[in-house]
């Protein structure tokens, strides 16, 4: 079971302080909050996207490059890539490069986006967004496993003898994880393909989630990955610690009642009984996330949202210490206690190495010459399959 | 979609948006339920009530709007609107229209919630100027829940209470609420045409996970382009 962070790049004012912070003062920030968490034990640090004011991450595979040069163990990912507004060649080959430059630490997440304003400005229409997002990760899917692609579609301009470069590390492609919060249809994609599923678990009450889930699982199993129970699922979550209960609801209760989305509306406490949020001790926060299992069914990847709401670097990191300190190692404790011991491990780029290779040494992709004109003509590497055979427009 | 009609009892579900405690409101919605008792019991036939003062309900209903957040109050009367056989709706007029607790309601609730229910809708105001507020402004909230709102509505101004051709209307709704339910229309309408309305994944109408496999959408999760 991996444990970590996801931040959605909000840059807010904070209430207690009456500051906010600049987008220069954030960056610095996140990039610290990234290096804490795997200082304090936790494995994943995860970044959302978005394209406008007031949050900071525009391109996220350069804030996960930067971290994991300057990490070690930290596996790197995204909450969400947004696989509506961007076109699926360009995350194939950032994605791809940000998995070399890691070593294959990193996966990603991919989300549709529910900011209606950003679509037009990437050409697009969140009228579309669903047929979009399905019809571009078709797309990514091949490009990250077919030397070249040829592929015509309903959104983007064709392709005809396509090779994304660089092939991503050792010819294995990241991993991928659909979020979704009510959509069948990307519950299926998720199946489909074997892809992991994530429920962002924040907004709503859990019980929102349990029947999408179940749904995932299914059909994970009808197209033959595995077992229902061998699906592979992440879950976000919400928390505040502290030493004890009452220091936990007086800190974090400024910042819950001025939250943008859900701040304004519920109570704290209603908040709490009703969604994952937990705000107390470092017990409290471990009994209410053990709950999570026996709601969704075992589970590979814990993710909780730790430095929103104006919360200050000082105190998100605070709260990182007391994350890696008390809360997790109790509950990768409790949880291997409790678990079916058949649960699988979220894959890895060492697993997925060693589930498409076995003990062969893994496919490096060598090009051919450059043919004169900066192409390799009609085969892209030195062993590239004879059937791959790329065609390339003629003007 | 839960039905009693087989063993002759219908449930009611009577929301009322009144203010006060009592309202005028709650005394108009109580007397269209105490008729539609009496009437269901002379067609020897027994109905079940059960009352929704949205009073109670007023932070959660408030929370939801701007959180999506449902609380639990909110939900047991979700719950209990699912599976009513009939609806009365009754609210006070301010400012020439629903007040603004009773729209709310009915707006974080689910698209198809409601779709064929049968509902008589009451409203009360401080002048007989209002009439029209039930016809224009509450009739077209029921078409868009695709609810079916029977043909006599009611309002009842300061004068109307005294009135005993307002308690001819109120019979008259009643009794066309009692009919429409225990034809079971509503039943088969959903039985028979459930999927050709609009349904969201995992709404509170729905009680089973029925997902469309075969649809365009689904096709495309499963690789190729869109078309």
């Amino acid at each position: 079971m991996q444990f970590g962070i996801f931040s959605v790049s909000d840059i807010t004012r904070d209430p207690v302080s009456g500051q906010t912070p600049s987008e220069a003062e954030r960056i610095d920030a996140v990039v610290q909050i990234a290096q804490k968490a795997e200082e304090v034990g936790l494995d994943v640090f995860a970044i959302g996207e978005h394209h406008n004011p007031p949050f900071f991450s525009s391109a996220p595979t350069t804030l996960l490059g930067y971290v994991a040069g300057t990490t070690k163990r930290l596996i790197l990912s995204t909450a969400t890539t947004l696989i509506t507004t961007n076109d699926p060649v360009r995350i194939a080959e950032e994605y791809s490069m940000l998995q070399h430059l890691s070593k294959g630490r990193m996966d990603l997440m991919l989300g549709r986006g529910n900011t209606a304003p950003v679509y037009p400005w990437f050409g697009q229409d969140i009228r579309q967004g669903l047929p979009l997002a399905l019809e571009n990760y078709n797309l990514l899917h091949r490009l990250w496993r077919e030397d070249v692609v040829d592929w015509k579609g309903k959104f983007r301009t064709p392709l005809q003898g396509f090779t994304s470069i660089p092939r991503p590390l050792d010819c294995v492609p990241p991993f991928v994880w659909h979020g979704s919060i009510r959509t069948p249809e990307i519950a299926e994609q998720a199946a489909y393909y074997g892809d992991g599923f994530f429920a962002n678990n924040i907004f709503w009450p859990k019980e929102h989630y349990i029947r999408l889930i179940r749904f995932y699982r299914q059909r994970f199993a009808h197209y033959g990955h595995g077992t229902e129970a061998e699906a592979i699922v992440g879950l976000g979550g919400q928390a505040y610690i502290a030493r004890n209960s009452q220091d936990a609801k007086r800190e974090f209760r400024p910042y819950f009642d001025e939250a943008p989305v859900y701040g304004h509306g519920p109570t704290m406490e209603d908040f709490m009984d009703s969604t994952p949020l937990s705000v107390g001790s470092p017990q409290e926060v471990i009994d209410k996330t053990l709950t999570f299992r026996e709601y969704f069914g075992d589970y590979q990847r814990q993710l909780f949202l730790v430095d929103h709401a104006g919360l200050p670097l000082k105190t998100v990191l605070n709260q990182l210490e007391l994350l890696g300190a008390e809360v997790v190692p109790v509950l990768r404790k409790e949880i291997a206690a409790r678990q079916d011991p058949q649960t699988p491990e979220a894959p890895t780029h060492a697993s997925l190495v060693a589930a498409a290779y076995g003990d062969q040494a893994p496919r490096q992709a060598r090009p051919n010459a450059n043919r004169g004109d900066n192409v390799t003509g009609t085969s892209p590497y030195q062993d590239s399959a004879p059937e791959a055979v790329a065609t390339y427009p003629s003007l | 979609m839960n039905n009693n009609q087989d063993a002759g009892i219908h449930r009611l579900v009577v929301v009322s948006a009144g203010a006060s405690d009592p309202s005028s409101t709650r005394m108009l919605a109580d007397r269209v339920a105490e008729r539609v008792s009496a009437l269901a019991a002379q067609r020897e036939s027994s109905v079940q009530v059960r009352f929704i003062d949205l009073r109670e309900l007023a932070t959660e209903v408030s929370a939801a709007l701007v959180s999506g957040l449902t609380g639990p109050k909110l939900r047991g009367a979700i719950a209990a609107i699912g599976d009513a056989d009939g609806l009365i709706a009754a609210t006070p007029v301010y400012k020439a229209g629903p007040s603004g607790l009773f729209t709310s309601f009915f707006q974080v609730l689910d698209d198809d919630l409601l779709i064929a229910t049968p509902v008589v809708l009451a409203a009360t105001a401080g002048t007989a100027r209002h009439a029209l507020v039930v016809d224009e402004q509450m009739r077209s909230l029921f078409a868009y829940l695709r609810a079916t709102v029977v043909p006599t509505s009611l309002f009842a101004a300061t004068e109307d209470w005294a009135d005993p051709a307002f308690a001819q209307r109120i019979d008259r709704a009643a009794r066309e609420l009692v009919l429409l339910v225990e034809s079971g229309f509503a039943q088969q309408v959903r039985d028979e045409a459930w999927d050709s309305y609009q349904h969201e994944f995992d709404s509170a109408a729905d009680d089973e996970v029925s997902v469309d496999l075969d649809s365009d959408m689904m096709r495309l999760a499963t690789g190729g382009s869109a078309s």
